[in-house]
Order: structure tokens, then C-alpha cells, then sequence
């Protein structure tokens, strides 16, 4: 782990395209390790492109383009030597609604080792403990390993997604919106694992949850049609914005 | 116009209800005709010497254990070279390939091949395989015929099923660093496998069933079949043959029999086989 460095990602001059329309234009930004930084912005302003950019997942999207530079732990991941696999590694993703696999609980978290290459039982064993427990399942699901993953509870099953992430050992993890399929007690507790896991990973959040973000973010950035409208610490976002853009979507005047 | 014709809403109702069972009833008795014609005159037939003795004087005497052992050989053929092409071909539209003018042309092509009366395809397989390839009437040239014949069906069905699978299932994959060839064999097909297993069996059945493409091409030699290369009869060419030729209609229904009742088998087999898969995975 990169703890030494201040900024894992900086991004410089971000322009997204898809196709002849403009969804990102020149962003400029720091993700500071182990810190978690929280996007926000009305539906379309191009956070979760944004979030997409930084593994590259924007990739899979016919007809995207982008432009400028995102450095991950110092070097631009749109250089043609990245190993792209390898970067999704180490930049992983939480998606909206929880998506496991239509496989076993061990399965779905041994599955990023595997194609990984990685085959030891007892590796993947002990992987399987400590990623369940870093998302406090293991107590809960120690005894039904087996089960299929898709007859847990949405909770569960986002949980499990984000313990078959940890598995892969990432260094950054994008949450894109992890809790809006969720009822309100379970994104409190989804809150408190993304507290837990800013020690040994730097966290990104979309989200539309502006208390969300307050509550669990360090820093917040605001996006409005594509642009970075305002980034700073948390705390100053949202008791003194400068702009007065994000102050009209942070009280509720807008969006 | 008309307005003395209209129905009040609810007889209206009754009026339909009434059609669409009527309808459904036909369907159904359609079948249920072909299976009791079939088995009244087939059951009495069957026998253990029906089942593994050769056919003796044409067909008239004996069973039909060469024609049972030449279908098999013929349909595993034709699964064994259909089912990898045709998964492939799926795989490579869906997974591989964004839509294009390339790719609808594929599929366009792959439904006229759907289209085409089997006995063209017998002819072809008799022009390509019989003469050209020199692998004359056989096994080898009858199998290769059907594979051609059901490739458009397990294309299609491959192809459905790969698209049904959730799209969230493939991002993931491949946001936790897979290649896309990981994706594919590990998340994608695991999960469209009882919809390609589906397009395998309808293949099955249509080779065992088919006639006019086999009889140009593997030939309707009633002799055990030894090699890829023996000239074999298969049971619905022997059908065929005893029925059209007059040599023993008794025969014919023992054969049609014993037709009906592996391509039910097959079905009723493979349908408890998935449903047991998918209750595993779900």
C-alpha cells in the first residue's frame, strides 16, 4: 500500500466524449489516500463518468473518448503500456445495486483471485475469511458458505460485493452510488464499513445523498454538466460553499 | 357500421375464452392423435429382439439395432461439430463484435440457412461431402450434412440466451480485471447454459428425426455400421423406406416408435436435468 503518497490520483484535464457529446470537459482533481472523497451533482451532470474514467470502465462504453491524463499512483493510466487488467485491480468498483454472481458466497468471493490466477485452497480460503470479515459478514454467513449468493438480503449482497473486491487486495474503490437500492438502516451501516475502510483504502462515492456525503466524506466535489463546479474539504463545501452554484444545489434550491 | 354485431364486454370475454381453448384443445389433440396412432401400432411391435437384432430380408424380419446404432453415430456427429461452431459463432456476435452491418448480415445469413428445406441440404451434403470431399454415402458425410442443418438453431438459441444474461454480471467481471474471454467462460455461459443446452436439444431432435437430408448423404445401407465411412440407414430413413416401399408397415410403426418414444425421453431427461441446474444456482 501507497501510504507515502499524498494524492494515489490526480487528475489533469479530463475530457470524456461520448460520441460528439461533451460529458466531462477539462476536470482537474486530487483523490487523497486513504481519505474518502464524495461526488455529487443532479443526475447527468457526468459524476459517475467521472468514476468511470478512473479504471477505465469507460473503455466498454461504445463510442467514449477521452482525453487528458488520470495518474494513478503517479503514472497516466490511458498510457498504452498500463496493464489495464491490473489497474481494475487496484482501482476497483461497487456498482448501484448489488450484483453478485449467480454463484456460491465463496465463489463470488474467491471469483477476482481466480482470474487472477490465484488457485492455493488455503489462500483462497483465508481470503474468503478476511474479506467477509472486513465487511462483517463472516459471523452472519460462516456456516452457509455455500449458499447461493443471490438468496441473501440486498444489504448482504452488497456487503458481499464489497468483501469480493477487498479480496482482489485493491487500493482505491469506487462506490457508485452503493447505497441507493438500499432502506435507510442499511446505508447507515454500509456508512459505517465505508468509515472502517478508509484506513486501508482510499474510498470514492457517487452519490445523489447529499447527507451522505456530509456524513461520510472528507472531501466532496460538485459537478454540473459536466463541469467540476466546486472541490474542497467536506466541511467548507457544505457550510461555505464558494460557488454559488453548489450552494443552491446543497440547499435543496436546485436539482 | 357493424354496431348491431358488438358483444356486450363480458360475453365478449366469454365468446374468446371459449376460441382460445378451443384452440388450445386442437393443439393439444393434434399431438395426443399422432402419439396413440403411433403407439397402438408401434407398442406391440417392440420387443428385446426388435430392439437388438439387425434387420433381416430387407427390413422385413429382425429389429432395427443397425439403424438405432447409425442415427446415434449420425447425431453425435452433428452435435459434436454444430454445437462448438454454433456456440462460437454466438459467442463472437454477442461478446465479440459491437452490432455492425457485418454482424446483422451474419444473422441474416444464419436465419436463411434456417429456412431452407432439408432436402437441399441433402443435396448439398451429397455434392460436397458424397462426391467432392470422396467421403461417399456414410456416417461421416450424413453428420456433417445435419450439423450444417441445425447450426442456424443453435446460433439462434446460443445467441438469445447469451444476451439474456445480465449485462451487471459482465461489468463486474470485467471491473475486477478479467479478460473478456474470462467473462465469457466463467459468467456468461455458466449462465446461458440452459438456454444453449435448449437449442442443443431441438438439434437433436431434428437430427433424429430428419430424412431427406440423410438419405442422399449417408446412404440407407442396412448392415451394422463399422467406420465414419460405413454407409448406414438411420431409423427415420428406415421408416421411410418400409412404409414408402410397402415391406412391412408393422416394422414401420416399431420403428416410428421407438422414434417417438427416445425423442420424449430425451426431452423429459434434459428438461429434469436443467431444472435441477438452475435450482443450484439460484
Amino acid at each position: 500500500m501507497s501510504a507515502t503518497r499524498k494524492n494515489i490520483i490526480e487528475v489533469r484535464n479530463l475530457n470524456v466524449f461520448y460520441g460528439k457529446f461533451q460529458a466531462l470537459r477539462n476536470i482537474n482533481l486530487d483523490i487523497q489516500t486513504n481519505r474518502i472523497t464524495a461526488l455529487i451533482g443532479p443526475s447527468g451532470c457526468g459524476k459517475s463518468t467521472f468514476l468511470r474514467a478512473l479504471n477505465r470502465m469507460n473503455d466498454l462504453i461504445e463510442g467514449c473518448r477521452t482525453e487528458g491524463e488520470v495518474l494513478f499512483e503517479g503514472k497516466n493510466i490511458f498510457d498504452p503500456e498500463t496493464d489495464l487488467l491490473e489497474l481494475r485491480r487496484k482501482v476497483g468498483m461497487v456498482f448501484q445495486r448489488p450484483n453478485p454472481f449467480p454463484l456460491s458466497i465463496a465463489d463470488n468471493i474467491t471469483y477476482g483471485l481466480r482470474v487472477h490466477g490465484r488457485t492455493e485452497p488455503n489462500f483462497l480460503e483465508e481470503k474468503l475469511h478476511r474479506s467477509l470479515q472486513a465487511v462483517n459478514l463472516w459471523e452472519e454467513l460462516k456456516d452457509r458458505l455455500h449458499d447461493n449468493a443471490l438468496k441473501l438480503t440486498g444489504e448482504q449482497q452488497q456487503r458481499l460485493c464489497i468483501a469480493r473486491l477487498l479480496a482482489v487486495e485493491p487500493e482505491v474503490v469506487l462506490m457508485d452510488e452503493p447505497c441507493s437500492a438500499l432502506d435507510p438502516v442499511a446505508t447507515a451501516r454500509i456508512e459505517d464499513l465505508m468509515y472502517e475502510l478508509k484506513r486501508d483504502y482510499t474510498i470514492v462515492i457517487v452519490t445523489h445523498n447529499m447527507q451522505q456525503a456530509a456524513r461520510v466524506s472528507d472531501y466532496t466535489g460538485y459537478f454540473l454538466l459536466g463541469d467540476l463546479v466546486e472541490f474542497g474539504e467536506t466541511n467548507q463545501i457544505f457550510t461555505s460553499p464558494r460557488d454559488k452554484r453548489t450552494e443552491d444545489y446543497i440547499t435543496g434550491r436546485f436539482g | 357500421m357493424g354496431g348491431h354485431l358488438r358483444l356486450q364486454p363480458r360475453t365478449e370475454q366469454r365468446v374468446v375464452q371459449f376460441f382460445m381453448y378451443l384452440m388450445t384443445s386442437i393443439a393439444v389433440l393434434v399431438l395426443v392423435f399422432i402419439l396413440v396412432v403411433i403407439l397402438k401400432n408401434g407398442l406391440p411391435q417392440l420387443n428385446l429382439e426388435f430392439l437388438t437384432k439387425n434387420p433381416a430380408d430387407m427390413g422385413r424380419e429382425g429389429g432395427i439395432l443397425s439403424t438405432i446404432v447409425a442415427t446415434i453415430f449420425l447425431t453425435f456427429i452433428a452435435l459434436l461439430v454444430a454445437t462448438p461452431l454454433g456456440v462460437g459463432t454466438a459467442i463472437y456476435l454477442t461478446e465479440y463484435t459491437v452490432e455492425s452491418r457485418i454482424t446483422r448480415i451474419i444473422r441474416f445469413g444464419a436465419e436463411c440457412l434456417a429456412g431452407i428445406p432439408s432436402i437441399i441440404f441433402g443435396l448439398f451434403g451429397f455434392i460436397l461431402f458424397v462426391n467432392k470431399l470422396k467421403f461417399g454415402w456414410s456416417i461421416l458425410s450424413g453428420g456433417l450434412t445435419l450439423a450444417f442443418m441445425v447450426l442456424p438453431t443453435i446460433i439462434r438459441t446460443s445467441e438469445e440466451a447469451i444476451k439474456a444474461v445480465p449485462s451487471a454480471y459482465r461489468l463486474v467481471s470485467f471491473s475486477l480485471g478479467s479478460t473478456r474471454w474470462q467473462t465469457v467462460t466463467r459468467v456468461v455461459l455458466p449462465s446461458a447454459i440452459p438456454g444453449i443446452v435448449t437449442g442443443v436439444i431441438l438439434s437433436i431432435g431434428r437430427s433424429i428425426g430428419e430424412t431427406a437430408a440423410v438419405i442422399f448423404t449417408a446412404g440407407s445401407a442396412l448392415r451394422m455400421p463399422t467406420s465414419l465411412f460405413s454407409s448406414s440407414r438411420t431409423m427415420s430413413v428406415h421408416f421411410y423406406i418400409l412404409a414408402k416401399e410397402g415391406v412391412s408397415m408393422p416394422k414401420a410403426y416399431g420403428t416410428a416408435a421407438v422414434l417417438v418414444i427416445s425423442i420424449l425421453v430425451i426431452n423429459i431427461v434434459t428438461y429434469y436435468l436443467m431444472e435441477k441446474y438452475i435450482k443450484r444456482k439460484s
